[in-house]
């Protein structure tokens, strides 16, 4: 645990990307094999399932810091970290452990089964017997969350460095579903098996935002478009007559789509597609929302399969007939696809092709792009028609080209604390319009979209300017006017106005608007109908 | 009902029977002020009093005014209310102010903090009926570790930066924080160069407290020379242009705020070291007790969650809104405020 406790302060204490990858990887090195498998699974947040809840630790610290529970609710606000706050306020003690990493997650593995009374003796006893940091690494393997700044990429270059495997078949390993208390580091990192790899999806590449003129790309010619669609953006695998439905955050969601267990009778074994989940209700594409509800619930009745059916819209081929396609060129990739597509028609297996567009010129483009609400699409992808697949987010060969958001004027009525970095300031707006009887009625959360400087600006102004506390969210005097960017209007009871937003963002500060020019509800309501 | 001896306008604290004013924040006839931060003693008073030790830093800050100084522990009478300055232990010259009249004591506690820091004179609890204090840190998630203890760190990282070939930068405000750094720093690691705002300042204090040598870094100042060696610089100076001049170099803060890892990864400094010239919460909690004030006003930091806890343990405690900087902290780099460190 000192060591692991070490490289946590190590990782925290910089912020340059060099210094982490060095001190991981001088871990990797020195550390046993089984906290090797920990490290990584924690830092791929694969941590195991919390065995106390957080209301018990803060009841059990308030208790042992000698202070009323509601003065611990607040350091928690200010603080903006469980774990930190149990660790700053509890007593301190100067020993460490002598207990590894994969000792005290075996022991936190076996507590979840245990009774809320031997939890506590177990829990407090290691608060007073550990020194502030471990103390505070060993409250967040409870809780959970290491967010540290690094990222599943940072570690895998670490590791790589560490092994000297490469960093792509790395994370290639990495992925998909292991349990890092029954693999060895021998089974997970250094060898090679074919079986292993089953289930395993490719490391998805990803687009940046166009900068500057679209044009700035060069040759129309050397592009391929089509619609960018606003859906859960997935890999899905058919191997030995196995189906595997990987979203994007590395999660195995097989399950939540049922509707997809018919492609295993028709796709041949050894396909791996790479497309988008869309909701699918009435044969159109749905909305965000519908998807959103249809991904909360924990059992997919069949209610919800009739009223939010989905479909897979395909655009990329990674694997065909078994082989690794992925540095093969696009258009050879995407005429394998359109085969293969071509063959499912007729089948009714809800899988679509995301269709590509051509055109001449950049003006063609940006007019296809112009169509995109009418498409229900988020805008244009743009991608090098010899673009190879590759790996996580790159710059040069795949580009979105996202359609202008819909903005809104409206008045800042609530802020929140953040957390993390942002912990200590007011970061988190609640933002309201004007209803039909001039009272600011809320529509939108945003926490981005500031820089780091008017942050402070307005948090510094909130704090002067507080009307009510309600624990860590304070309401404001109706003052200061923003421009909210979105990307969609849906009725929702989230809200006092009736109606919620997808995306909100901070566009900017409109320090030249008065409250009485920000927009009214009704606004918000037309632009519902573009 | 009778007038409180002291009160909150909208000036700043104001002791009406005596006509004087204890840290205003906008220009009045007659101030005395607790220290030399400048949220706490502000230009344009048309007279100050103070401690005679903070006479000639605030002549740096505020230029020819008219201040005289007063000894600690030494009464001094106007119209009939009887002032006195006690040692506040916030940084040299700093004092609590007591004021009585008709057997009715009231002490403002200006900025202070228990520890003896070997530069300040330490803190000394005064009894009083009311109490006006300060509560920056008051939240029990800040708790020091002994200035010994930081100070080794702080020297550690230093040699092992100077090992690796670095250029240490730490960030202490100008007026405090700078020199109490100063004090400890370990001069057999190397050597100590300055930023111009420190050097200034502490010019101004070196006759009256014994410190290591410095060098104020110039135009001249080359990065060769500055190798391994340390740097003092105000928090303001950090991602200027003015420290290219160090590079390869490490930085540090030094500053209560570094106890919370959000402060540190948003000062973006590559250390943060936990040494506050505030009180922690149990300091705090000792200094309220010490006084054996029945009447606690809190002005400044975690007012309100502060109070709370007082009130919880039977004491009659509230808030005041001031303009002491109290919520600012180490994120805010463009306007320095040299009062919270």
């Amino acid at each position: 645990m000192k060591n692991f406790a070490e490289l946590i302060r190590t990782l925290d204490s910089t912020t340059k990307t060099t210094l982490k990858v060095n001190a991981l990887s001088e871990y990797f090195k020195e550390a046993s094999d089984e906290d090797r498998v920990w490290t990584i699974a924690i830092l791929s947040h694969r941590r195991p399932p919390r065995p106390v809840n957080t209301t018990l630790l803060r009841i059990w610290a308030s208790e042992l810091a000698n202070i009323p529970l509601w003065l611990f609710e607040e350091s928690y606000h200010i603080v903006g970290d469980l774990a930190e706050t149990i660790a700053l306020v509890v007593p301190t003690s100067n020993e460490n452990s002598e207990k590894s990493l994969t000792q005290f997650l075996r022991e936190m593995l076996a507590l979840k089964k245990e009774t809320d009374e031997f939890k506590k003796e177990y829990v407090t006893h290691n608060w007073r017997k550990l020194n502030y940091y471990e103390r505070f690494v060993f409250t967040k393997l409870i809780t959970g969350g290491f967010r540290i700044g690094v990222s599943q990429k940072l570690m895998t270059r670490a590791l790589s460095k560490a092994t000297d495997i490469d960093e792509d078949i790395l994370a290639y390993k990495l992925m998909g579903k292991w349990d890092p208390n029954t693999i060895s580091f021998e089974d997970l990192v250094l060898k090679e098996s074919a079986s292993d790899f089953l289930s395993k999806p490719y490391p998805f590449y990803l687009a940046y935002g166009i900068e500057g003129a679209v044009s700035d790309l060069g040759n129309v010619n050397d592009w391929s478009f089509e619609h960018k669609w606003d859906g859960i953006r997935s890999q899905v695998i058919i191997r030995e007559d196995e189906l595997f439905v990987w979203s994007r955050g590395e999660e195995l969601v097989t399950d939540k789509y049922p509707e997809f267990h018919s492609f295993t009778a028709v796709i041949p074994n050894g396909t791996v597609l790479d497309g988008e989940i869309l909701p699918f209700p009435d044969n159109e594409i749905g909305t965000f929302q519908d998807l959103q509800t249809r991904i909360g619930r924990k059992t997919i009745s069949k209610a919800l399969l009739a009223k939010t059916p989905v479909i897979l819209k395909a655009y990329d081929i990674l694997e065909w007939e078994g082989k690794d396609l992925r540095q093969q060129p696009f258009i050879k990739r995407r005429a394998i696809l359109e085969s293969l597509m071509k063959r499912l028609s007729g089948t009714e297996l809800p899988i679509y092709l995301s269709e590509t567009v051509s055109c001449d010129s950049w003006d063609e483009v940006a007019s296809e792009r112009d169509r995109a609400r009418e498409m229900r699409s988020e805008g244009l992808m743009i991608k090098r028609k010899d673009s190879t697949y590759q790996v996580g987010r790159k710059k040069g060969d795949w580009w979105k080209w996202k359609t202008d958001p819909l903005t809104i004027d409206a008045v800042l009525t609530y802020a929140m604390r953040g957390h993390g970095r942002r912990s200590n300031l007011f970061t988190d707006y609640t933002f309201a319009l004007w209803d039909d009887e001039e009272k600011l009625v809320t529509f939108a959360k945003a926490y981005s979209g500031l820089t780091d400087s008017e942050f402070k600006k307005v948090d510094s102004w909130i704090k002067r300017n507080t009307l009510e506390r309600f624990g860590p969210v304070r309401s404001v005097t109706p003052e200061l006017v923003f421009e909210i960017a979105f990307e969609g209007i849906t009725e929702s009871k989230r809200h006092k106005s009736g109606y919620a937003t997808r995306f909100p963002r901070i566009l900017r500060w409109r320090k030249d608007k008065k409250i009485a020019e920000a927009n009214k509800l009704e606004d918000l309501k037309a632009l519902m109908l573009t | 009902m009778h007038k409180p001896l002291l009160a909150f306008n909208e000036n700043g604290i104001y002791c009406e029977v005596a006509n004087v004013y204890l840290d205003p924040w906008k220009p009045v006839d007659f101030a005395i002020i607790s220290h030399g931060h400048a949220d706490h003693s502000r230009y344009g008073h048309k007279k100050y009093i103070t401690h005679h030790t903070n006479v000639p830093i605030i002549k740096h800050r505020l230029g020819d005014i008219n201040v005289s100084g007063r000894n600690y522990n030494e009464t001094f009478t106007i119209n009939n209310v009887k002032f006195s300055l006690h040692p506040a232990g916030h940084i040299i010259g700093s004092s609590q102010i007591r004021v009585e009249h008709r057997g009715e004591v009231w002490v403002f506690s200006g900025d202070y903090k228990l520890e003896d820091d070997g530069v300040a004179v330490p803190f000394e609890a005064v009894k009083c009926h009311s109490f006006i204090t300060e509560c920056t840190f008051g939240l029990p998630a800040f708790k020091w570790t002994p200035q010994k203890e930081v100070f080794s760190d702080i020297n550690n990282w230093w040699e092992t930066n100077r090992e690796a070939k670095q250029t240490s930068v730490l960030f202490g405000y100008s007026l405090g924080k700078a020199q109490r750094l100063l004090k400890y720093l370990d001069t057999d690691i190397g050597k100590i160069y300055t930023h111009g705002a420190i050097e200034n300042m502490t010019e101004v204090i070196r006759p009256m407290i014994d410190f290591p040598e410095t060098t104020r870094i110039t135009r001249e100042t080359t990065k060769q020379e500055l190798l391994g060696n340390i740097v003092l610089a105000p928090p303001s100076a950090h991602g200027s242009t003015w420290i290219r001049k160090m590079v390869p170099y490490v930085t540090a803060s030094a500053s209560g705020w570094m106890a919370f890892r959000g402060a540190r990864r948003r000062r973006a400094v590559d250390r943060g070291f936990v040494l506050s010239d505030h009180c922690d919460w149990q300091e705090l909690l000792t200094a309220v007790e010490a006084t054996g004030a029945e009447k606690v006003i809190c002005t400044h930091g975690y007012t309100e969650i502060f109070s709370k806890y007082l009130r919880t343990l039977g004491l009659d405690a509230r808030t005041e809104n001031t303009q002491y900087e109290g919520e600012l902290n180490e994120s805010d780099t463009k306007k320095e405020s040299e009062s919270v460190a």
